[in-house]
């Protein structure tokens, strides 16, 4: 027998029933949550009764979709202690070349817009990873010489078409079983179960944790951080030109604003979520749950007639407020 | 014993989460005494000193200093209250020079000379980053730094654990001075015969509270661990063989060793201008134990062993074939692991034991598409045999100190390895974690494994080890037969007073 930490006995468990919730409520955040979520929902349909209906779901869906993708990929780098702040260009720049390349097809356009991701993505990890850039800078300067790279291509090699093809505009837009289920959703679903599969089932994902928790012991234990970084910002860029597909096949058309909107929510669908910024601790579980809050969150400030405007001011507080709350729930701890 | 007390607290608690760190803890400090406070690896004793230094605030419980109560809420207050303190782990900012952590806590270099001139440290630079400092230096730094505050309580955190002997006795010439003055040191060590030697009472926590208070006239180690455990413990502790025999059985041993294949050879090993030209080698089933002065090279051997940085020249060879490690996975890959010193380098301290246990499992892409089929296996093996109490393993950082270090361990029984590297494995931790690590090194040396043990403690040398190496200025100065090994010899080699090549 050890003599270490003991557990509590009856009376010292005793304690009232209004902290035993708090507690509880503190171990089970995706609890929380989905609270937060169905409390937003009823809101939303109190104010535009409307909205409880398939339509008015969808839309929130469609408007969750990339952010949940693009999440995933902050989602996937935080847990490394990193961040992605060229997801959004990464995610217009594919959507640019996939509506340029849609004359020639849509697996071309489709093939083009993902190699912009994967390019990008892999420069990321190939910067982090091994020239040991800071993440943010690193990311911040991608994203500065995508737009110029764009900016430039938009009138000499790739000028022309900005109209996305009829595939990726469905795949982005459309909907099946009566325009219940649009295909971006389904989309969406396929990846997370590949993410969710990734940090809870695969040595890979351990690898994520342990390098944001603590890099010198994953150095120890035998991980080369080059390795793993390298794909998993490869992996994150590859989301961003997805997101970046799905959104351009909504919008129908392109331009080098596409997706800019959608960096800070992508960030704060993780910090929504549960993700430390700090690395190590984070699901994408939490991060999904986040993405809807914040779907559901855009169609009730459309009906309260805030515009984007607000709707980002609403994003940046949302962010520092919960990190704010989730250093002090885990110093509390 | 006078009736004004200089520090009483009374009752304090504290709990995480669902873990009860202290239940209900008294502790009283008199002026002018060097007063000990005791406990088993999880029994209170550093989350008692957070809460008296106001790191952390006690969920119940009152703190009376000179009679009055105190409000501790930010470390300033402890400060104000004349209690400063040298913690477990160096108060120190690792990527800030010396001078500026310093200044963070609004002292300068003239405030701290006087008393690291009496360290022997008076030569320091302070315009080095303390990641480049030893151990043992930013510690008595530390000790400084407190000092520098005139406190009347000076609470002192293992500060011996990491010290070579000449330093702490300058530890133990101090607290007496600052005994002789009136004020008051509140001494927590492991190292029961520094307390017996140094202190005049002390207070034994157990299961988060106060068991004992003692005066430690005439008390005896045997009493003391007796206090800390619990009868019951000790008779166990007792029946398992733990107090150690060194015989004829021993020297049989070593004769049947030579005969055994070499698995790790050091020729003529340099690294940077600390590691001078060491050759040794290491055969199967061997626990080689390696000792020195603080800054003889000894972190940077174990550098180069465990592939964490490239001999700059020599050979290291690992069964016969050359090992030219890129990075510590080019070792691991051949059987060759390390456990660190800096428990802050080997824990993921918000990941669970599990997945502490298990890192190694998936150090290459041969492991990276699912979870090994045999994780739980191996790793409820490593639990089951360290006898880890995962009862808080959500998070490692919940751990108590000694359980930790065992997860350290651990990892390296649930991935496997031929030989195992460990840099002080049990310093801070309490006998009966030691005495489990033990018996553990031994173990896996009887099961064909090899182990080289840097050790700052003497006296596990002959508790644990085959063979002894002493490093002397980055070189072997002296090797001896473990058995027969004396601390004298080994001391007297350490300081470079009898240079004996290998």
């Amino acid at each position: 027998m050890s003599t270490d930490l003991i557990p509590l006995s009856e009376e010292e468990a005793a304690v009232s029933g209004r902290q035993k919730a708090a507690r509880y409520l503190v171990n089970h955040p995706h609890l929380v949550l989905i609270g937060v979520l169905v409390l937003l929902i009823i809101l939303t349909g109190l104010i535009e009764p409307n909205y409880l209906s398939i339509n008015g779901l969808r839309n929130s869906a469609l408007f969750a979709v990339p952010i949940g993708i693009l999440a995933a990929g902050q989602t996937i780098l935080m847990l490394t202690g990193g961040i992605d702040l060229s997801a959004a260009m990464i995610a217009t720049g594919a959507a640019y070349i996939a509506a340029n390349q849609s004359p020639q097809g849509a697996v071309i356009a489709i093939l083009g817009g993902l190699l912009v991701g994967f390019l990008a993505g892999a420069a990321n990890g190939i910067g982090v990873g091994i020239f040991q850039v800071n993440p943010l800078i690193m990311t911040l300067a991608m994203s500065g010489i995508l737009l110029g790279l764009f900016t430039s291509w938009a009138q000499t090699i790739f000028s022309g078409s900005t109209r996305m093809g009829d595939f990726i505009r469905t795949l982005g837009g459309g909907s099946f079983f009566g325009r219940a289920i649009p295909w971006a959703v389904v989309v969406w679903a396929v990846l997370s179960v590949f993410v969710v599969y990734m940090l809870r089932r695969s040595g890979f994902g351990r690898n994520l944790y342990a390098l944001g928790d603590n890099p010198a012991v994953a150095r120890l234990s035998g991980t080369r951080a080059w390795q793993v970084l390298i794909i998993v910002y490869t992996m994150a860029g590859v989301f961003a030109a997805i997101a970046g597909l799905l959104l351009g096949g909504r919008v129908g058309a392109v331009d080098l604003q596409l997706a800019g909107v959608f960096l800070l929510p992508s960030v704060a669908a993780a910090v929504i979520g549960g993700t430390s910024i700090f690395g190590g601790i984070g699901t994408y579980t939490g991060t999904i749950l986040g993405a809807l809050i914040l779907g559901v969150l855009q169609s009730l400030l459309t009906f309260l007639g805030a515009g984007q405007a607000v709707q980002q001011m609403l994003y940046g507080s949302i962010v520092i407020g919960l990190s704010w709350l989730y250093t002090r729930i885990s110093a509390a701890q | 014993m006078s009736e004004e007390f200089l520090l009483a607290a009374r009752g304090v608690a504290k709990q995480y989460g669902p873990v009860v760190a202290l239940r209900s803890a008294n502790l009283s400090v008199v002026p002018g005494e060097i007063h000990a406070l005791l406990g088993a690896n999880g029994a209170g004793k550093s989350t008692l000193v957070k809460i008296l230094s106001s790191v952390i605030r006690a969920d119940a419980g009152a703190i009376d200093v000179h009679g009055v109560e105190a409000a501790l809420q930010k470390p300033t207050d402890s400060l104000a209250a004349g209690i400063a303190t040298v913690f477990q782990d160096p108060a120190l900012i690792r990527d800030l020079t010396l001078e500026q952590n310093l200044r963070i806590s609004r002292l300068t270099k003239s405030d701290v000379l006087p008393w690291l001139e009496r360290m022997n440290l008076g030569h320091i630079d302070f315009d080095l980053q303390v990641a480049d400092v030893p151990l043992a230096v930013l510690r008595l730094l530390d000790l400084a730094r407190a000092l520098a505050h005139d406190p009347q309580l000076l609470m002192l955190d293992e500060i011996t654990a990491a010290l070579t002997t000449d330093q702490a006795d300058y530890v133990f010439e101090l607290m007496q001075e600052w005994k002789d003055r009136g004020r008051s040191v509140l001494f927590i060590s492991h190292r029961l015969g520094e307390v017996l030697a140094s202190c005049d009472r002390a207070t034994i926590l157990r299961n988060g509270a106060d068991v004992a208070h003692l005066d430690l006239a005439g008390v005896d180690e045997g009493q003391l661990v007796t206090a800390m455990l619990g009868e019951e413990l000790v008779e166990e502790l007792e029946e398992a063989g733990t107090t150690q025999e060194t015989g004829p059985a021993v020297a049989a041993g070593a004769r049947d060793r030579k005969e055994r294949p070499v698995v790790l050879e050091l020729k003529d090993v340099h690294l940077r201008d600390k590691v001078n030209g060491i050759s040794f080698e290491l055969r199967q089933g061997e626990i080689l134990g390696l000792t020195a002065l603080e800054g003889q090279g000894q972190k940077e051997l174990f550098q180069a062993l465990s592939g964490d940085h490239r001999p700059s020249a020599g050979e290291l060879l690992v069964k016969g074939e050359p090992l030219r490690a890129r990075s510590p996975y080019d070792a691991i890959r051949r059987g060759v692991v390390l456990v660190p010193a800096d428990r802050q380098q080997a824990l993921l301290p918000q990941r669970s034991v599990r997945e502490n246990l298990a890192t190694p499992l998936y150090n290459s892409a041969g492991g990276w598409l699912a979870l090994a089929g045999d994780e739980k296996e191996r790793v409820d093996g490593a639990v089951a045999r360290l006898d880890i109490d995962v009862r808080a393993g959500s998070q490692a950082q919940r751990l108590s100190g000694g359980n930790q270090q065992k997860v350290t361990i651990g990892r390296w029984l649930a991935a496997g390895f031929d030989t195992l590297l460990c840099f002080d494995p049990t310093r801070g931790i309490d006998i009966q974690t030691k005495a489990q690590i033990y018996d553990l090194l031994r173990e896996v040396a009887a099961d064909g494994a090899s182990v080289i043990l840097y050790t700052s403690e003497l006296r596990e040398i002959q508790l644990v080890c085959d063979r002894v190496l002493v490093m002397y200025a980055g070189r072997i100065v002296n090797e001896q037969d473990a058995a027969t090994a004396t601390e004298e010899s080994m001391l007297s080699a350490a300081h470079g007073l009898k240079e004996v090549p290998a």
